[in-house]
């Protein structure tokens, strides 16, 4: 009973103490009873069954259906035309350059290869070549490069990043642009002509500007020597990639095209993810709205090859690793180039939530509602 | 200390090493050396007082903590893999940035390990530099230093109410018995008084102090942990010696009481003081999932070693298809190129670093993290709270959170475990008569009647202060005395106000008033010899402390409010908290039984009477009659007869507790104990003081406890005795000499008596008394004498020379106590049972109280068939058990109907219906070798196991036993020292704090106050922490794999060179930043079914049994899309979505905010990282991504189409096939009112569900 007396006995003060303090509200350790703190939150808790998400699976198979079909038709409309010209054949023109070029003349080999277009291309066309078997996401491969030297830095230009080797340097001079990329940049020389039905050849205009993106050309590749247009002094001291024919400065005549904001180079540099890849690499402009960009008719396509030193073979090099060069043609929409598998894997999956719909709502009107589910165990 | 840095290693190795010198530590006075150099000092190779427990310097700090980090097998392996990094022919990625996540790692954990070592600096400066008393020799006098400046040797006074600075032996106190109370709630949490006494012969009583005067040598043994146990003497000059033993030291930590002013000399310091060494580190234990989760780590590594062999192979079949070398291939920087089977070696080494994120190391982190919010919540918990006590649930052990979701068996003590361990005193027997005691029993009968709801509101009344002052209070009692017939709202008043003022010292009024047999009343008053005797031996033959109300105020004005000492006493509680002061830790009462039996100190049985703990008196010399006579007698001018009431009892074990106020209700009052006097009223007022010449303490081998002293009028020598039926009845006047018939017949009769007690479920105690003539007394003294004062088994000796007194005993009478159950005991154990759990019993009471209890907890049924194993041949024990597992198979394969019964929803356990009793030899026997196997098997086959008669190593012998051999998560629960071992053998160990002390406290993982707690924690806390955790684990393992098999697919598009598409910094964040917060969320907080619903459907505990939730893995149904960061990203956190059962605000604020965390930092990054990590440079992809509308249709296609299969899955599964769980939350969904009447009609949940 003594013990029962305590709170009153506290307070009259009999310890030095506890004058004063006697009265101090006595603090307990009960935990608060909020809603966080004892784990009651209001909560949504769904139940995964047949019943609540039939509606889902439905409105999944809805939505998607009708985007595929969308993306499918987008994509059939975008024209698209492809063309090899690796040359394996021997009954291809290309043959022979790809093969018994002699390079003892200098004269660059060419090949002229026929095609013809059933359909007129309306819209601005987009010429890309392609190559398969090219591993450009090879790990060190994509490594071998320096993004300060194209970024315009001096000092990378002048002692380029380890991660170029052994590309970066040739005969003591430091390589610009080093690393294993620009050094197997694509150099064939595409050009496009059509022939009237009166047999001349007309040369199709390609546009080689703003094919690639603008964030490259104007940030993250810049030319050395804060825009001084004299990029042969500017890359006097430097070696040109071994097999170039010639120095990066030479690339084009246009100032704002030439050295490392070429946007074919910059094009090549973006490496591609996979080892079968296209890349965009002229763009014909639509002329006027009266006509098609590419009318209905007979084509050829003259390629170029340029000399890729230090290598076995005459032409840009795919030979050695059962490589294939394509050209392709293609209007763009929305949705970029020709896709038809986005719009067929859309109305796949859509089909398949409402066949899964449909399953649902069958196994929810026979089981959901049923009486005995003893015999299930747990 | 579990880590200490080298140098104090080595500084203490040199110190031990010089201590092995000898077995004793001898310590002088340092008072004639104070002004010397500290190479002369006498004492300067022991420690000084100033502790340290930080393990790092801050110089030391980088080195030690990375060196201490690296034991730990992930960041080897990481820090391994960053190394590897830095080889140029195998790096995957830039090596400086590969050893960013290993650091932040690294850095995480140091400052974790620095806060706490901070943490552990700023609570020893605070200890060491708090003040005491220091004699100093130059002033004469005590000055105030402060903690670290006390050296062993130096004289320290301590006041009341402060805290002992370091371990000292008592000298001197202002207690004119030379007595001082200490309180060791610092040390073990037990807020009971402990009596410790002055060292004779060197400080005169009632003289000052004078240190400088000490000449003498202290002799003792060498620091210890042992806190019941201290031997030594003084040497004096002249080589006399004075023996001292624990009841002379002062202990660092404890708290002087009730005594105005000690001093001493210190004797231990710092570290080597007792409470220091028995400091262990927290408790580490290591959970069923994480120990299943290694293997699982294992099996990733297995997966990475297949992955990079595959790519190893692929890379080197590639490079040979190549006649030439192709442009891409890039030769080494000599221009050379690598021979294929080199590169794919080499390819090998590079793909561990690219898919090293398959070992989840974040995975440690966040599972620590995750458990530190469950214990949160946990402690929370305001259903877990105690409004008696103001307590919370205590989680003492932070790792094992979510095993308490898989025990499969409980084991659990009986007493103050299932029930309340206040005993009440029910009936007794005295000479051979029976009195029931019918009113007494009345009025509990009323008090046990009311329900909980009233309870509560009351209790919030008497939160407002004038509600209970003491008088009246005091009138309440008053009419329990007079009237039986008190109304019962009266007495709930009664009990509501105790409970309200917590827990002191068994003194609640409900449980100590008794209301007197009006038969045995009438005897009383004719004082018989007999009935004088008994009520004399009830009030004196104890180890209660009668302390006055003023001591009492004292204590708990000094803890509230004065300023000082609470807040050194609160820090100081705190620092021992964080040390957990733990080991072998019985706590101070138990001081007599280890004395006696120090190599097995738990060979005790709470079930028995706890009489211990008696102030030693065997080695004093002096007596001072006059103190205490003046005393006494001052005390009955001062107060009117009706004050002696006030008088406050202060008892160390339940049983005296209720003994001592029996006594007192039939109006022996014992008024006041000291080391040589016992003084009792009687009830014609007449104030009786008995001489105490011996107290023969309470051990678990005897088992009873004996008083000699002297009679005050007739001077004759006397013994009380009280123990155990068996221990006294064999020790009865020899039957066939001078014992008459009449003494026959008692013994009997009482006999009769202590049965039927028994089989009510009473504790049962004789008493017995023997007249000890003068020349036998002091023959016996004399050995007595000599075993006290040897030092080699002493406890042996000590023993001996009890049992040779303790003989030719007269029965007095018996008495039976009642032990109640705990509220909702019975359906806490239906409750637990349902989910699947056997409950075991294991005590050390009689058989017979064991099944009382038993039944009277529905832990037994009446249909159950029960067997009891007792007998003492092995033979025996054999035939029976193989018997009785016959039977037992039979019955399993014949009743398949009785399978089926009650499994309609929970699965197909068999519920047999067997009860086994088996004692203590039978058990040891049963548990032998050749038997055990048949014994386990018997046991699988038992609804109900009670083992009585145990002693707590046998009880920790049969949790080792059923968790070996049936290779099932166990749980002991207890409250007592002797379910210490039990409590530490099994894998959850659950400590009740109540009213046997805090040693089962300091021992377990998690500490409880109500058995009924259990169920809670267990079915709904367990549970959750469980299928939180496992689901966090098994998301973990997913995310990882999944993002790991990203990389490795592509492998096979770029000729298995080890490319990463995604850019390193963004994989690293994607680990760190953008998919670790929405996991760790969803392991603390998820609910799939709620509290009320868990708590009324038990079955669904069984998931976490059989670990259903993490049993394997489901990766794999994961459709493998574009190769990109963002699309992962959602098919993760969707994933997730599917698998959260509860939406939060919580969840909802995650998992948008680390998709938002994601876009904002990835387009941060792309927008300024323009050459900042070659080669990746993601310079303005993202923008570029995101202003494309392919990305969001690819995005949303990819996900809806990885994420389909597992959707449904899960409806399919919810629908054809649903979980329990599942069929729980669809209950939740269903009206209360409906809800309820189904579980009260007790269907399972299959046919609730299934009909809504």
């Amino acid at each position: 009973m003594m013990a029962s007396s305590y709170s009153a006995k506290e307070e009259d003060g009999h310890h030095p103490g506890s004058a004063g303090l006697g009265d101090t509200a006595i603090r307990t350790r009960k935990p608060d009873n909020t809603a966080f703190k004892q784990q009651r939150l209001p909560a949504w808790q769904p139940i995964l069954t047949a019943g609540t998400v039939l509606p889902a699976f439905f409105v999944i198979g809805l939505i998607f259906i009708p985007i595929g079909i969308g993306l499918y038709v987008t994509s059939n409309n975008i024209k698209e035309f492809e063309i090899d010209y690796t040359g394996t054949d021997m009954s291809s023109p290309c043959f022979n350059c790809s093969i018994n070029h002699s390079w003892n003349n200098t004269t660059p080999c060419k090949c002229v290869l026929p095609f013809s277009l059933d359909q007129p291309f309306e819209s601005n066309v987009f010429m890309y070549y392609g190559l398969s078997n090219f591993y450009q996401n090879h790990r060190r491969y994509v490594k071998s490069r320096d993004d300060s030297q194209l970024n315009g830095d001096e000092g990378s230009l002048k002692e380029p990043s380890k991660e170029c080797e052994p590309y970066h340097t040739s005969e003591k001079k430091p390589i610009a642009p080093c690393g294993a990329i620009a050094n197997s940049m694509f150099n064939d020389t595409l050009e496009l002509y059509f022939i009237d039905p009166n047999g001349t050849r007309n040369q199709i205009p390609l546009t080689k500007k703003g094919i690639a993106w603008w964030t490259d050309k104007h940030v993250k590749f810049r030319n050395p020597g804060s825009n001084n247009p004299n990029l042969t002094a500017v890359f006097q001291d430097t070696a040109k990639p071994i097999n170039w024919g010639k120095p990066v400065y030479e690339l084009d005549t246009d100032l704002e095209n030439n050295g490392f904001i070429n946007e074919d180079f910059i094009v090549w540099m973006r490496t591609a993810a996979l080892p079968t890849f296209r890349k965009l690499y002229r763009i014909i402009q639509k002329k006027n709205s009266m006509t098609p960009t590419l009318p209905r008719g007979n084509y050829t396509l003259e390629v170029t090859y340029i000399h890729f030193l230090n290598h076995l073979y005459s032409d840009y090099p795919v030979r050695s690793f059962d490589g294939r060069k394509r050209v392709i043609l293609s209007t763009i929409s929305w949705m970029g180039g020709k896709n038809p598998f986005l719009g067929i894997a859309y109305i796949t999956v859509g089909l398949i939530c409402f066949f899964l719909g449909v399953v649902l709502l069958f196994i929810h009107h026979k089981y959901g509602n049923r009486n005995n589910s003893s015999d299930i165990p747990n | 200390m579990p880590w200490t840095d080298p140098l104090t290693l080595i500084r203490h190795g040199w110190a031990r090493h010089k201590d092995t010198e000898g077995p004793i530590r001898r310590v002088v006075s340092n008072l004639p050396f104070e002004d010397l150099k500290e190479r002369d000092q006498p004492n300067r190779k022991y420690e000084g007082n100033g502790i340290k427990s930080n393990k790092y310097r801050l110089w030391s700090f980088i080195p030690m903590n990375l060196f201490e980090q690296f034991h730990r097998m992930a960041n080897l392996y990481f820090m391994g893999l960053a190394i590897l990094n830095f080889v140029p022919m195998v790096n995957a990625f830039q090596p400086e940035v590969a050893l960013i996540p290993i650091c932040i790692i690294l850095a995480l954990t140091a400052v974790k390990d620095g806060w706490e070592d901070f943490r552990r600096y700023q609570a020893d400066q605070q200890l060491n530099n708090m003040p005491c008393f220091i004699f100093s020799r130059k002033q004469m006098c005590f000055v105030v230093r402060r903690w670290k400046d006390v050296r062993v040797g130096d004289f320290v006074r301590v006041l009341s109410n402060q805290i002992i600075p370091a371990d000292i032996l008592l000298l001197h106190t202002s207690d004119p018995n030379g007595v001082c109370h200490m309180e060791t709630a610092n040390l073990d949490g037990e807020t009971s008084l402990n009596q410790r006494k002055v060292l004779p012969g060197f400080s005169t009583l009632g003289e000052p102090f004078q240190p400088q005067t000490f000449d003498s040598t202290v002799v003792c043994e060498n620091p210890n942990n042992n806190l019941n146990l201290f031997k030594g003497y003084l040497e004096r000059p002249d080589k006399r010696r004075t023996g001292f033993g624990i009841d002379s030291l002062l202990l660092r930590g404890c708290m002087v009481r009730n005594t105005d002013e000690t001093a001493g000399i210190v004797v231990y310091a710092g570290h080597e003081t007792k409470s220091m060494l028995n400091n262990s580190g927290p408790r580490c234990k290591r959970s069923k999932i994480e120990r299943k989760m290694n293997t699982d780590v294992l099996f990733c590594v297995v997966l990475l070693f297949f992955m990079c062999l595959i790519a190893a192979l692929g890379h080197t079949i590639w490079l040979e298809t190549f006649d030439s070398e192709p442009p891409y291939i890039v030769p080494d920087s000599n221009g050379n190129y690598t021979p294929s089977v080199l590169a794919g070696f080499y390819m090998f080494l590079t793909m561990i670093i690219l898919l090293q994120i398959m070992i989840p190391v974040s995975l440690y982190v966040s599972i620590e993290l995750v458990k530190m919010g469950q214990i949160y919540f946990i402690t929370q918990d305001v259903e877990l709270y105690d409004e008696e006590l103001d307590t919370r649930v205590q989680c003492r052990s932070l790792n094992i959170t979510e095993d308490l979701g898989q025990i499969q068996y409980v084991f659990s003590d009986k007493t103050g475990t299932l029930t309340q361990n206040k005993m009440v005193f029910r009936r007794c027997t005295i000479m051979g008569t029976e009195y029931s005691h019918a009113e007494n029993a009345a009025r509990l009968a009323v008090l046990n009647g009311e329900n909980e709801e009233e309870e509560v509101t009351i209790y919030q009344q008497t939160k407002l202060p004038p509600l209970f002052p003491p008088d009246e209070l005091q009138d309440t009692q008053d009419k329990n005395h007079t009237n039986p017939q008190v109304t019962a709202a009266n007495l709930r008043r009664s009990k509501a106000a105790a409970g309200a003022q917590g827990d002191m010292a068994f003194s609640s009024p409900l449980e100590t008033v008794v209301v007197p047999d009006w038969k045995l009343k009438l005897e009383v008053y004719h004082q018989t010899g007999p009935y004088l005797d008994f009520f004399l031996s009830l009030a004196i033959c104890n180890t209660v402390v009668v302390s006055k109300a003023t001591s009492q105020r004292q204590r708990v004005t000094g803890r509230r409010n004065s300023s000082y000492s609470s807040s050194s006493f609160s820090s100081m509680r705190e620092w021992f908290r964080k040390r957990s002061v733990r080991k072998v830790f019985t706590s101070m009462k138990f001081s007599k039984r280890r004395d006696e039996k120090l190599s097995d100190p738990f060979v005790i049985d709470d079930d028995d009477p706890d009489i211990q703990h008696i102030p030693r008196v065997s080695d004093t010399t002096e007596d001072h009659p006059y103190f205490i006579s003046r005393k006494v007698t001052s005390n009955k001018e001062k107060h009117s007869p009706g004050d002696s009431e006030e008088v406050c009892y202060e008892a160390h074990s339940p049983d005296e507790n209720a003994l001592i106020h029996a006594a007192k209700a039939y109006g022996f009052t014992m008024v006041e104990r000291t080391p040589h006097h016992v003084t009792v009223k009687l009830p014609n007022e007449v104030l009786m003081k008995f001489e105490v010449l011996e107290v023969l303490p309470f051990d678990s081998t005897r088992r009873r406890m004996s008083i000699i002293v002297r009679h005050p009028d007739t001077n004759e020598i006397i013994m009380y005795t009280k123990g155990a039926d068996s221990a006294i009845m064999e020790r009865l006047r020899d039957v066939f000499s001078d014992m008459s018939k009449q003494d026959k017949q008692i013994g009997v009769k009482t006999q009769k008596d202590l049965d039927m007690y028994a089989e009510d479920g009473l504790r049962t105690l004789c008493f017995a008394k023997k007249v000890i003539s003068e020349e036998e007394y002091r023959a016996w003294s004399d050995i007595r004498q000599e075993a006290l004062s040897s030092i080699d088994e002493k406890e042996e000796r000590l023993m001996d020379s009890a049992n040779c007194i303790e003989n030719n005993f007269s029965l007095l009478g018996a008495t039976g106590i009642e032990d109640r159950l705990q509220e909702n005991v019975p359906d806490s154990i239906q409750a637990l049972r349902r989910a699947g759990m056997q409950v075991w019993i294991l005590t050390g009471d009689k058989p017979e109280t064991a099944i009382n209890i038993a039944y009277s907890c529905k832990l037994l049924d009446n249909e159950d068939l029960v067997v009891t194993f007792t007998t003492m041949k092995k033979s025996v024990c054999k035939m029976r058990l193989e018997d009785t597992l016959g039977e037992a198979r039979r019955s399993a394969r014949t009743n398949p109907q009785f399978r089926g019964h009650n499994t309609t929803f929970t699965g197909s356990s068999v519920e047999p219906s067997i009860g086994l009793v088996i004692d203590g030899s039978t058990l040891s026997m049963a548990m032998s070798d050749e038997l055990v196997d048949q014994f386990v098997e018997l046991c699988k086959h038992c609804r109900a196991v009670l083992c009585c008669r145990v002693t707590p190593l046998q009880k920790s012998d049969v949790v080792k036993l059923i968790r070996h051999k049936l290779r099932v998560m166990t749980l002991a629960i207890g409250d007592g020292a002797n379910d210490v071992n039990m409590i530490q053998a099994a894998d959850v160990g659950i400590g009740v704090s109540g009213q046997e002390g805090m040693q089962a406290v300091m021992a377990c993982d998690f500490a409880i106050t109500r058995f009924k707690h259990l169920q809670r924690l267990l079915l709904v806390h367990g549970h959750w922490c469980y299928s939180r955790l496992a689901n966090m684990v098994i998301y973990f393992f997913y995310k990882n794999v999944a993002y790991v098999n990203l990389l490795f697919w592509y492998q096979f598009f770029c000729g298995f060179s080890a490319t990463a598409m995604i850019d390193y910094w963004l994989m690293i964040f994607f680990n760190l930043l953008f998919t670790s917060a929405p996991p760790i969320m969803f392991g603390i907080m998820d609910k799939e079914v709620s509290d009320s619903t868990l708590l009324s459907h038990p079955e669904l505990y069984r998931r976490g049994q059989h670990t259903e939730t993490y049993s394997g893995s489901d990766i794999g149904i994961f459709s493998f899309g574009t190769p990109m960061n963002t699309i992962s990203l959602f098919t993760i956190i969707l994933h997730l979505a599917i698998e959260i059962k509860s939406w939060t605000v919580v969840h909802w604020l995650t998992m948008i905010g680390s998709v938002v965390m994601y876009f904002i930092v990835t387009l941060a990054y792309s927008a300024v990282c323009i050459s900042c990590n070659p080669p990746s440079d993601p310079y303005w992809i993202m923008h570029k991504q995101m202003a494309d509308p392919m990305f969001y249709l690819v995005c949303i296609l990819t996900t809806v189409a990885a994420l389909l299969p597992r959707y449904t899955f899960h409806v399919l599964k919810g629908t054809l096939a649903p979980s329990s769980h599942l069929r729980a939350r669809q209950l939740e969904r269903l009206p209360p009112s409906y809800r309820e009447r189904r579980t009260r009609e007790g269907r399972g949940l299959g046919d609730t569900c299934a009909s809504s």
